[in-house]
């Protein structure tokens, strides 16, 4: 019992430098009472098993398939996206870029990392990181070879770099050969991606 | 700020690294790093652009080298110690030395759903109208403040053409210094891809930012 609570809560040796600085901070926070843990949790899980890209892929599946929503979403994306429930924290001012057969959208943050929390969760690694956020402004149909996208030449593309707390989602081509789908299928051709714009809609052959 | 977070246009960071069924973090500590950056900020010491000036003014090559939620750890530790909550020499020895400080509210888990929900929007009616309309065709300043600005260097001095107006929404080239809300117009303002990069560029691109009403004048 002694030796089990001196080896959790004294010899931290094994710890990483910013996991023991992670943790000391989180320790003095919680001391003074300025932090909660379980709000830390709760917190957690939300981005963790609550939101993610399946609600993008939801609104995407939408538009697809109701014309009038597709309207909606385009003139008014914050309130379509909040019709299905999808509000809140980095996503308080939305716009949706529509894919065509002559324009592709592709979005970046090349500041920090801004990014539609509420229909993609928290954004991946990538996305956040230099050689994506150098890159991206610069030389986006190289950028989206690396991703496996090739467009044809005379494709426009456009790139929206996220500057201020406008948060854009990309509503991706609908794949040919989707006549009649119904919208739960719909979105699961809908990849985190596909909205982002780094990545296509997926074939339906390739999800059944 | 010039800082080593205005990416956009650099070089030779090499291969993007794609990783397939990525995890929502990559270690445990990650998850504290998140959640505590997010509880602290729902304390209302601070708002959001003062927390992007906190990380955006680490030293670059200290910017450069730290992981996401690194700098998201160091940011917070600054915030603390700006606000005078938490001192140097806790932060140093991990452990509370002082009283704390009267902070304005804690977030609480069940008020979680809540907050979240509502979120930080930045849109703040003003009742003046705006300066540019959509189809106006604008430059972009070129202007190097010492402080907090949201106008990347590769689109300062730049000729583009207004594509949405967005309503007024805080600046935080003020907001980041304390220095209050100051809302003004936000445009979107797209660029071709020449015009940002010379006569080289792949001429198919075009590239917009979101650009505050002071950040322009006409062209």
């Amino acid at each position: 019992m002694g030796h089990d609570h001196h080896h959790d809560h004294d010899d931290h040796s094994h710890l990483s430098e910013i996991e023991l600085r992670v943790r000391a901070l989180e320790s003095i926070l919680v001391e003074k009472g300025y932090v909660d843990p379980a709000a830390i949790d709760a917190l957690v899980e939300t981005y963790e098993v609550k939101v993610g890209p399946r609600n993008g892929a939801k609104v995407v599946a939408k538009a697809w398939a109701d014309p009038a929503y597709r309207e909606w979403l385009r003139a008014d994306a914050t309130a379509a996206i909040a019709s299905l429930g999808f509000i809140g924290r980095q996503g308080e001012h939305m716009v949706a870029v529509e894919n065509t057969r002559d324009e592709h959208n592709i979005v970046v943050c090349t500041l920090c990392s801004c990014y539609p929390w509420p229909v993609l969760g928290l954004p991946p690694v990538w996305y956040k990181s230099a050689p994506y956020r150098s890159r991206a402004v610069l030389d986006p149909r190289g950028v989206l070879a690396e991703f496996g996208v090739h467009l044809p030449e005379t494709t426009r593309i456009r790139v929206w770099d996220s500057t201020a707390e406008v948060r854009y989602l990309v509503i991706p081509r609908r794949p040919a050969g989707t006549e009649g789908m119904s919208e739960e299928a719909l979105a699961e051709l809908v990849t985190r991606d596909s909205m982002i714009g780094t990545g296509l809609a997926r074939q339906p052959e390739a999800v059944r | 700020m010039n800082g080593a977070q205005d990416l956009g246009g650099m070089m030779g960071f090499g291969p993007i690294a794609i990783e397939q069924d990525e995890p929502w973090f990559h270690a445990a500590w990650e998850r504290r790093a998140f959640g505590l950056t997010l509880a602290m900020g729902a304390t209302g010491s601070w708002n959001i652009d003062m927390s992007r000036h906190a990380r955006e003014s680490l030293p670059p090559a200290e910017y450069l080298t730290s992981s996401y939620y690194e700098i998201w750890t160091k940011g917070v530790e600054r915030l603390v110690v700006a606000a005078g909550l938490v001192s140097r020499e806790e932060l140093t020895c991990g452990q509370s030395l002082a009283e704390p400080a009267p902070i304005k509210r804690v977030l609480k888990a069940e008020d979680v759903p809540v907050v979240l929900a509502r979120g930080g929007p930045a849109a703040r009616p003003i009742g003046q109208p705006a300066r540019f309309t959509v189809g106006d065709r604008v430059r972009t300043r070129t202007m190097h403040p010492q402080g907090h600005t949201r106008l990347p260097r590769y689109a300062r001095g730049k000729t583009g053409v207004v594509e949405l107006v967005h309503g007024t929404h805080v600046l935080p080239d003020a907001n980041a210094h304390g220095q209050g809300e100051q809302p003004q117009w936000l445009y979107t303002i797209c660029f071709s891809g020449r015009e940002l990069w010379g006569e080289q560029a792949d001429p198919t691109i075009s590239v917009s930012i979101d650009a505050w009403e002071s950040y322009l004048e006409p062209a």
